[in-house]
């Protein structure tokens, strides 16, 4: 029929669904920046957009923000992840450390950020439990922690989340690395098992998961949500200031922000082209680290050192979830008082309502991105499978580039052209939006394992006269259940966490969880975060609690997929 | 003369470089065995009679099967079984499941059952039918796989190195029960092997590959 016409063509689509937007939003950024938006009736080019930009007092500020967050969010979570690789891989520590992080990569930034702003607040519950016993404070001490100039709270939010996401994709390259015995081998030659390893795998594990680092890199750089919690507010970082020009009912403000924008995008491709010239001073130096033949006297105490950091990662986390819970079901709850005085149904009586709404629309735009994300995905690799193409490494970077280029560097352009085109904001675009952050995680997720399908199976069914659809349908989709299930899981949980393009693109119409929690960070109201934040955590978990569940059920009695 | 499998003048080459030539016609009932070490593209040559190619590898000459030139025929359309080293049960059906996958379509549920159950008893596998393939003994396992292959009505056998991960005691028995099913349907059989007794079991034309 014609799905044989329709599937090659798939690539192609997918491509378009995922780099259309991008490049679309991107020259809805360029025009107004340089003065032109007929809509409000500018016509350029002109500088002032950029002159009015360099002349904003907090402009060097709210730079620095964005490349000091994004430099040591990046390297801090990175090192973390390398050295705790480093030093534990294969252990115990190690797996128990593993088993916590992984499922903390589906809790949304926002949430985690509500969570580890709720623990170390001068509020915070860490200060509560502490005082006045330790600390002698029966009010809250008057600090800047959370939403300090320097950023520093916003930083460490960043690498909470980013460290789990490091740790699962260094585990994945693991595997292709023989680090085992690397490792052995230069123990047996006297190297500590830090030092060893770093000598050894780094570079091979390095090469692999160079392009999450960059995605890793330039999110921290342009991240508003975590940004909105966490970040500082005289001035705000610079994507977070974008967005507020974006919101000015003066439509003039966008041509600042559409100036701010590429600003941000010039900012994202210096830090990472000084990235990748740090790499190479790295390399230089590593290389003659290893030729001195040193040994490693310090392993023992990086290792445990790097095993702390990775817990308290884990643990800002998941004790930022139990700080929500508490929040979400507190009554009175006075500082210093460790816990609230009582616990109640009344906050989800009163935010469940509109929770539940909120739910709706972000299940709903949810799961329809990660449907088509996940359609267009095995659409991808089945053509791929069929008909014998393969992607270079340059067109694995493809996939990368959507989430390469900042969120803020095309959202806002976006927006803009939709409106100068006289097209509606809403629903549809916010989904259409969605797909082009989601195409690439369901897509990295279920590549290896569809690839990694025994053809033979295929050649077997076809001897058995199955056609082609057929061995797809009844042979190589329902072995792969749980993989495909796993990657619907990711995508429903990328779509879940994002703010800027349900903002934006939605025009301020469509209320998501996250968009509704994020709302809710000027106000300060605990219970309301505490509620919205849960509930926002439980529509990325949940999913995942699922593709772990039913291909269990489904294939209860079948061995042969217990483990694949 | 039109019965049997025909290779005619076959020549696989990869990016340039010959590989291998096969002409030969295998008569119904008869086996040809192919020997050679492994990497001299024995199981390319199956690959070409299946249509599974891979895309860099090269071939010219013509595949005939009981007088149909299949060179071109979509994969699923050739009536060529093949086993592999592995039995590839599909891990998500029952044994039985494996087996109606391979037998044709036709039939009411009650008769494609009691097929079924006719092959599971004609290989000793009397009442297996709902047994995950996971949980069954290699043995079983290459029987299953035997005769799903041969419910899917053949017009040809193609066999991969199909014994050699089999211990020696059930080799031999698998080994027997393959090539005398395929004499009783008369089946031309292509079997390449790296092994000389399995050669000689077969006892047909050897052509030696490589070296």
């Amino acid at each position: 029929m014609n799905r044989r016409r329709f599937l090659p063509l798939l690539p192609i689509l997918t491509l378009l669904a995922m780099l259309g937007p991008v490049a679309a939003g991107l020259w809805g950024t360029l025009l107004p920046a340089f003065g032109h938006l007929p809509a409000a009736g500018l016509t350029g080019p002109s500088l002032a957009p950029f002159r009015d930009l360099f002349d904003w007092a907090g402009l060097p500020r709210a730079m620095f923000l964005s490349i000091s967050t994004g430099l040591l969010a990046t390297s801090i979570s990175l090192a973390i992840v390398m050295l705790v690789t480093a030093g534990w891989s294969g252990t115990k520590p190690f797996r128990a450390l593993e088993r916590l992080l992984s499922p903390l990569l589906s809790v949304p930034h926002a949430a985690a950020a509500f969570g580890l702003a709720f623990l170390i607040a001068p509020s915070g519950w860490i200060s509560r439990l502490l005082s006045p016993g330790v600390t002698g404070w029966d009010r809250p001490p008057d600090l800047l922690i959370v939403q300090d100039t320097w950023g520093l709270t916003m930083t460490a939010g960043l690498i909470v989340k980013e460290v789990p996401f490091l740790l699962l994709i260094t585990l994945a390259a693991l595997g292709q690395a023989d680090a085992q015995r690397s490792v052995a081998i230069s123990q047996a030659l006297g190297y500590g098992r830090v030092t060893g390893w770093l000598k050894t795998v780094f570079p091979r594990v390095y090469a692999q998961i160079r392009p999450p680092i960059y995605v890793v890199l330039a999110y921290s750089m342009s991240v508003v949500d975590v940004a909105v919690i966490l970040g500082p507010n005289t001035p705000p970082s610079l994507s977070v200031q974008i967005v507020k020009w974006m919101s000015d009912p003066d439509l003039a403000m966008r041509l600042e922000a559409a100036a701010g924008a590429l600003l941000q995008l010039g900012l994202v491709i210096g830090a990472l082209v000084f990235w990748r010239f740090g790499e190479y001073v790295v390399a230089r130096l590593g290389a003659r680290w290893i030729a001195s033949g040193a040994r490693g006297k310090a392993d023992g105490v990086v290792a445990v050192g790097a095993l702390i950091a990775g817990t308290l990662c884990a643990l800002s986390v998941l004790l930022g979830l139990v700080v929500l819970t508490i929040w979400s079901f507190a009554g009175f709850w006075g500082f210093p008082d460790a816990f609230p005085d009582a616990f109640t149904w009344r906050n989800w009586m009163r935010f469940g309502p509109g929770t539940l709404d909120a739910l709706g629309e972000t299940a709903l735009i949810a799961v329809t991105v990660a449907l088509a994300a996940l359609i267009l995905t095995i659409g991808c690799l089945e053509a791929e499978y069929r008909y014998g193409l393969s992607f270079s490494q340059r067109a694995v970077w493809l996939l990368y580039l959507p989430l390469l280029i900042p969120q803020t560097a095309f959202l806002p352009g976006l927006q803009t052209l939709m409106l100068s085109l006289g097209a509606d904001v809403g629903r549809i675009p916010v989904i259409l939006a969605h797909l082009v952050f989601v195409l690439p995680y369901v897509f990295l997720s279920l590549a290896d394992p569809f690839r990694a399908w025994d053809t033979r199976m295929g050649t077997i069914a076809a001897a058995l006269r199955a056609s082609p659809n057929g061995v797809l349908w009844r042979v190589r989709l329902p072995m792969l259940l749980r993989p495909i299930l796993t990657a619907l899981a990711v995508g429903l949980a990328v779509s879940v966490g994002q703010y800027l393009a349900t903002l934006l693109i939605g025009g301020g119409r469509v209320a998501t969880l996250t968009t509704e929690a994020v709302a809710l960070a000027s106000g300060g109201d605990r219970r309301a975060i505490g509620v919205y934040g849960l509930m926002q955590t439980g529509a990325a978990l949940v999913p995942f609690a699922l593709a772990l569940l039913i291909p269990a059920v489904v294939w209860r009695n079948r061995k042969g997929l217990r483990h694949g | 003369m039109d019965k049997g499998l025909a290779l005619r003048d076959v020549t696989i080459t990869k990016e340039g470089a010959p590989l291998l030539s096969v002409n030969h016609d295998i008569a119904p009932g008869e086996v040809l065995t192919v020997m050679g070490p492994s990497g001299v593209g024995k199981s390319t040559l199956l690959a070409f009679i299946t249509g599974t190619l891979a895309p860099d590898f090269m071939a010219t000459g013509e595949v005939w099967l009981d007088g149909h030139n299949i060179t071109h025929a979509a994969s699923h359309q050739r009536r060529v079984g093949i086993l592999f080293q592995d039995d590839l049960l599909f891990p998500h059906l029952s044994v039985g499941a494996n087996l109606a996958f391979g037998l044709q379509p036709g039939g009411s549920a009650a008769q494609r059952k009691a097929k079924i159950a006719e092959a599971l008893d004609e290989v000793g596998l009397s009442g297996f039918a709902d047994r995950d393939p996971a949980t069954l003994s290699g043995g079983q396992k290459a029987r299953v796989a035997l005769m799903r292959m041969l419910l899917s009505e053949p017009c040809g056998l193609l066999l991969d190195e199909p014994f050699s991960r089999l211990d020696a005691a059930l080799r031999a028995q698998v080994r027997d029960m393959v090539f005398d099913r395929a004499k009783v349907r008369q089946l031309p059989v292509l079997m390449v092997t790296h092994d000389a007794d399995d050669a000689q079991a077969a006892g047909g034309v050897i052509v030696t590959l490589g070296g």
